[in-house]
């Protein structure tokens, strides 16, 4: 089987101005912090960024914000970084505000195949506007759609040489949805065992949608 | 006793035995600390987890609440992505959650995720919340800050959610939506229902049954 492990450098093969990124974690934990690192020492720029939240203005995926790299931002939460409500009031960045559930599942849809998601969530708010509603065995629901990513960065406590990947607590969040709905995935990882090390059932996401692998630890 | 624990522990009154509960940031999480005995619960996390308990010992960078802060989980919690979690929202698998609220109405309408112009933080979690979880409370003081109403005939702030809510407990009193419109059902100690009246914008319906709010002593 192939080793995915590649280097940082390596990784930022896979950086291109304009592309959509999707980055896992929920308040920065969670996030592959290395992963922003190389974003933003690389200057990728005009990123479209698909995320649960913007972190922090110093932690997790906020960063992105703060070195404005952004052109616009799909999250469900954006109070814990001033930097990203002041830049959406300036109109210098556009932020698309989702519900979180109704995040997960567009997530979901766009690793799945699927072509959207039937939800009564955001039903009489401004989440409506635009949307198609359709009444089923009558009860209203908008039609979510999916979104997928040109790269997704995710985070993994443990993975095989292949990509199987194990995640830690709170930290698993939208990681192992965003693994899902990218063209390509990188996973940053705390740990690296050889393929057969990690039990069958104890995988949560399949090596088969993991493309790369990023360990910085030792040996 | 100050008004937020007065709040609290009237909120905790209405969780039995066995429930699923997401409590949200601030107020809301105070009520797991008044918890009446015998009154077990399952507490979610809407980042991912059931079974949140208090930091015990050393904060783990990898486990926090859906506010980001450290916390503990009970055994035979359960992790899970965060697509399980709105499941369990959306699906009807939490029994109760607790919200805060900017401004509440005689409709049910809840309004606590934005104030144009001024903040908007995103609705996170909130509006999946108040659409699948079972009963919808509303904990929060009962006036704002600079004294004005928050109990109205109708919101004017961006819904989070339109006809969500159940019950609003504030340290004036608890109110149930219905069909009918707002009953006072409960008022707090030393309080009378003109004092009650004065501070709310909507119109109440004055229960037969008024009684002084339970249990916050």
């Amino acid at each position: 089987m192939t080793n995915k492990q590649i280097s940082i450098q390596e990784a930022t093969d896979y950086f291109k101005d304009g592309m959509t990124i999707m980055v896992g974690g929920f308040l920065a934990v969670g996030t592959p912090d290395v992963l922003i690192d190389a974003l933003i020492e690389q200057k990728v720029q005009n990123m479209e960024l698909i995320a649960n939240d913007t972190g922090f203005p110093d932690k997790g995926v906020g960063r992105l914000v703060v070195s404005r790299q952004l052109s616009k931002v799909i999250a469900s939460h954006i109070g814990t970084n001033p930097e990203t409500g002041k830049q959406m009031i300036a109109q210098e960045m556009d932020v698309e505000l989702v519900p979180q559930g109704t995040l997960a599942e567009r997530v979901r849809c766009g690793g799945a195949g699927l072509g959207g998601v039937l939800t009564s969530t955001g039903i009489g708010t401004v989440v409506e506007e635009g949307k198609q509603k359709l009444s089923v065995n009558g009860v209203e629901y908008l039609l979510e759609e999916p979104l997928r990513a040109d790269l997704a960065l995710i985070r993994a406590k443990k993975a095989d040489k292949a990509g199987n990947l194990i995640y830690d607590k709170s930290a698993r969040n939208f990681n192992p949805l965003m693994a899902m709905a990218a063209d390509v995935v990188i996973a940053q990882v705390d740990e690296l065992v050889e393929v057969g090390e990690i039990k069958p059932d104890e995988v949560m996401t399949p090596g088969v949608v993991v493309d790369k692998i990023v360990y910085l630890g030792g040996c | 006793m100050n008004a937020k624990e007065m709040i609290a522990r009237r909120v905790a009154l209405e969780l039995e035995n066995g429930d699923v509960i997401n409590l949200g940031i601030g107020l809301p999480t105070m009520v797991a600390n008044y918890l009446p005995k015998g009154v077990n619960v399952t507490l979610q996390s809407e980042n991912g987890f059931v079974g949140l308990g208090a930091l015990n010992g050393e904060a783990d960078a990898n486990l926090v609440n859906a506010g980001g802060q450290p916390c503990g989980i009970i055994p035979g919690a359960v992790m899970f992505d965060s697509a399980m979690s709105f499941m369990l929202i959306r699906g009807g698998h939490v029994d109760v959650t607790v919200l805060g609220g900017l401004e509440v109405d005689e409709e049910g309408n809840l309004a606590n995720w934005m104030v144009p112009g001024k903040m908007v933080p995103g609705m996170g979690g909130a509006m999946d919340l108040v659409t699948g979880a079972k009963k919808v409370i509303v904990a929060m003081e009962h006036c704002a800050k600079n004294g004005s109403a928050k109990i109205l005939k109708k919101c004017r702030l961006p819904l989070t959610g339109k006809g969500v809510v159940d019950l609003i407990v504030t340290e004036l009193g608890v109110f149930r939506v219905t069909e009918e419109g707002l009953v006072l059902e409960e008022v707090a100690p030393g309080v009378d229902v003109e004092f009650v009246t004065a501070r709310t914008e909507a119109n109440l319906i004055i229960s037969p049954n008024l009684n002084q709010m339970q249990n916050i002593s």
